[in-house]
């Protein structure tokens, strides 16, 4: 074995690879809870990749057989029903996994200097991820899957002057057809994948290259013993493999209690009229996009002018790309930031999820009244951030971790 | 085009959320898909109630047989009574196609009867079980027939003969203050074969056998499910019990 890993290292830097990134590399002693949804985001990508290479095996992306070559996978394939749910269920908890994750690093300003390109990773690899999911749900090509499509892609025509092209190019036709699924099937099987691989390496790398933040949000690399290792720092492995394996059971734990009591997510994840196969002269009674997208989706019902509300729609997630110069403020973490950012960052996760409910609400003046308040505060956050963060009264930063 | 494009948007852009419903009164279905003598009574009344009409293309005939216990031969007997193009009888393992065209069904019913493979999934039990027992006589429909979940329905009553005709009454109401005429309940006008309760056990049977056909495999991921849950807490002991050994040095 030894010999073996020998040969290679002259040839591959294996083992030099191996210890940067796991044996060797100091992750802070003091990750708590929200630190395990990085590597679950990872776990999630590999169940997708994996599931997803097994249902290309038996889809047919063909305006035709489409629908019915999902119900041949959910009833003519051994185990494809499983395979489905698992792809199914996956897409959700890939966007639970990664808000989590993006709201871990709100708290302890993990994109902050000098953390601020995997930050910008990070962001990219939630916008790929909305691509990908929003081309993955219009393969079943049901009707959710035909009119969701429809509607999100006329939202590009409110572009001025290109924006009617814009939308025949991204279609391929003038209507969603077979042309839109075959090129969505494209880009969801094979670009798309290939865009995230390439942005979670590159995220990773920048993690590793400065080092993980913590709770505590102190740099574990300005206090290093004599052989240089940080003070507060564990390998990688085998702490946290070893700990983060906990994480996977709890969270298998909970993916599988969806997947095979659950499935359909009494319509919030497999929506009703799915099941129904595309009509382009039936347009469903309510056409509702899938949770994960639904608080972007009250904002842009909020604004009554269609190319404003687009706008709104893209500020708000355009916005948290800027988050690392937008909060001005040197104190990383919470724990020893003001009240004012902890209302503020509260009152933002709270309208985030409001305006989640709110999109799937039936319009009246009311709920359109509350988005309009909501949207409000979604923006604020940001604003407040930013004029409250350059003067913020911060509690003292401990030289060391804290647990 | 582009007026075409945004009077599109706009008109699906205000229901672009969940449906409220149409605010009729669903009756709880009483199913048990794990009883599969239920199932397997339920896809007899499909073949001889609705499959001259619907089909369940999605779905093949021996996956029945397989999943309520039943052989090739008592499949024959008891659910395949049509031949393919050649005029054989229909193979077990064919998918179940229904003959009538679209074509056909547009000049007689004015609309394409849907497929039924998933309806239970799109519409859920308890709207199939109140749709069904709710038709009642209304002359001005074509078929003298109307319904209070699937109002102004192409569909005749194919189950007249078992539940008889029932007859609506109506009540007055004025609600911010105008008069309006609703249906306050069915009641049975002419008997027909069967009892109230022997019927809604009829169609209670149909249903469950139609929420198995939306989804074939739905006892078996339950059970598989157990099984996988049951693994995952016993790993977590060990996993728990593992990162618990690793850490005792840290800190």
């Amino acid at each position: 074995m030894g010999k073996l890993i020998g040969w290679i290292d002259d040839r591959f830097p294996l083992m030099k690879m191996w210890n940067e990134h796991l044996a060797e590399y100091y992750a802070p002693k003091n990750f708590n809870f929200w630190y395990f949804f990085g590597s679950l985001a990872l776990l999630v990508l590999v169940i997708q990749i994996v599931s997803g290479i097994f249902l290309v095996m038996h889809y047919k992306p063909d305006a035709e057989l489409a629908f019915a070559s999902v119900e041949y996978i959910m009833r003519d394939v051994p185990y494809g029903w499983l395979i489905r749910y698992m792809h199914s269920t996956g897409a959700t908890a890939f966007f639970v996994v990664v808000y989590l994750h993006m709201l871990r690093g709100l708290m302890y300003g993990s994109y902050k200097k000098p953390r601020e390109l995997i930050w910008l990773f990070g962001m990219m690899i939630y916008l790929a991820l909305m691509a990908e999911a929003f081309m993955g749900y219009l393969l079943p090509w049901g009707q959710m899957s035909y009119w969701g499509a429809q509607v999100i892609i006329s939202l590009f025509g409110a572009i001025p002057v290109v924006g009617e092209d814009l939308t025949l190019w991204i279609r391929g036709d003038f209507v969603i057809s077979d042309a839109t699924l075959n090129r969505f099937f494209s880009l969801h099987v094979i670009a798309l994948p290939l865009v995230l691989i390439f942005l979670v390496v590159a995220h990773i790398l920048a993690l590793h290259e400065v080092g993980s933040n913590n709770p505590d949000g102190v740099e574990i690399k300005k206090n290093k013993d004599e052989n240089g290792i940080p003070l507060d720092g564990i390998p990688f492995h085998p702490y946290y493999t070893v700990k983060d394996i906990v994480g996977v059971v709890v969270f298998l734990f909970f993916f599988a209690t969806v997947m095979f009591f659950f499935p359909d997510g009494g319509g919030y994840l497999l929506e009703h009229a799915n099941f129904i196969a595309s009509d382009p002269l039936k347009t469903p009674e309510h056409i509702a996009p899938v949770w994960y997208f639904t608080p972007f989706y009250a904002i842009l019902r909020a604004v009554p002018d269609k190319l404003l509300g687009v706008g709104a729609m893209g500020a708000a997630i355009v916005l948290l790309f800027f988050m690392p110069w937008i909060d001005r403020c040197k104190v990383k973490s919470i724990r020893y930031r003001s009240n004012i950012y902890k209302i503020n960052l509260a009152v933002f996760v709270v309208s985030f999820v409001i305006l989640g409910w709110l999109a799937m609400q039936h319009v009246t003046s009311t709920i359109t009244l509350l988005s309009q308040i909501f949207s409000l505060l979604y923006f604020g956050f940001f604003v407040v951030l930013f004029i409250t963060s350059k003067n913020e009264e911060t509690k003292p930063v401990p030289d060391r971790v804290t647990e | 085009m582009k007026k075409q494009i945004l009077t599109l948007i706009f008109s699906i852009l205000p229901t672009f959320a969940f449906a409220a419903g149409g605010g009729v009164h669903l009756d709880s279905a009483p199913i048990d898909i794990s009883d599969m003598d239920s199932v397997k009574r339920g896809a007899k009344h499909f073949v001889d109630y609705c499959f001259s009409c619907h089909g369940a293309e999605y779905m093949r005939y021996n996956r029945i047989a397989r999943d309520t216990g039943m052989t090739d031969a008592e499949l024959r007997e008891e659910l395949i009574f049509t031949t393919n193009e050649k005029g054989e009888p229909t193979k077990v393992g064919s998918l179940m196609k229904v003959a009538m065209t679209d074509d056909y069904a547009k000049k007689a019913f004015g609309t394409a009867v849907p497929d039924l493979t998933l309806t239970a999934r799109a519409r859920g039990a308890d709207w199939l079980y109140t749709y069904l027992r709710t038709f009642y006589v209304d002359p001005y429909r074509p078929t003298g027939m109307n319904n209070l979940v699937f109002a102004d329905v192409s569909m005749p009553n194919v189950l007249s003969s078992l539940q008889g005709m029932q007859k609506a009454v109506y009540k007055k109401e004025t609600r911010q203050g105008v008069e309006v005429e609703y249906v306050d309940h069915l009641e049975l006008a002419q008997p027909g074969s069967m009892s109230a309760e022997e019927f809604d056990a009829f169609v209670a049977d149909l249903v469950n056998f139609m929420v198995y056909l939306g989804e074939p495999v739905q006892n078996e991921r339950r059970s598989l499910g157990i099984k996988v849950l049951i693994f995952l807490v016993i790993f977590f002991v060990f996993a728990y019990m593992l990162k618990k050994e690793y850490w005792k040095d840290v800190h």
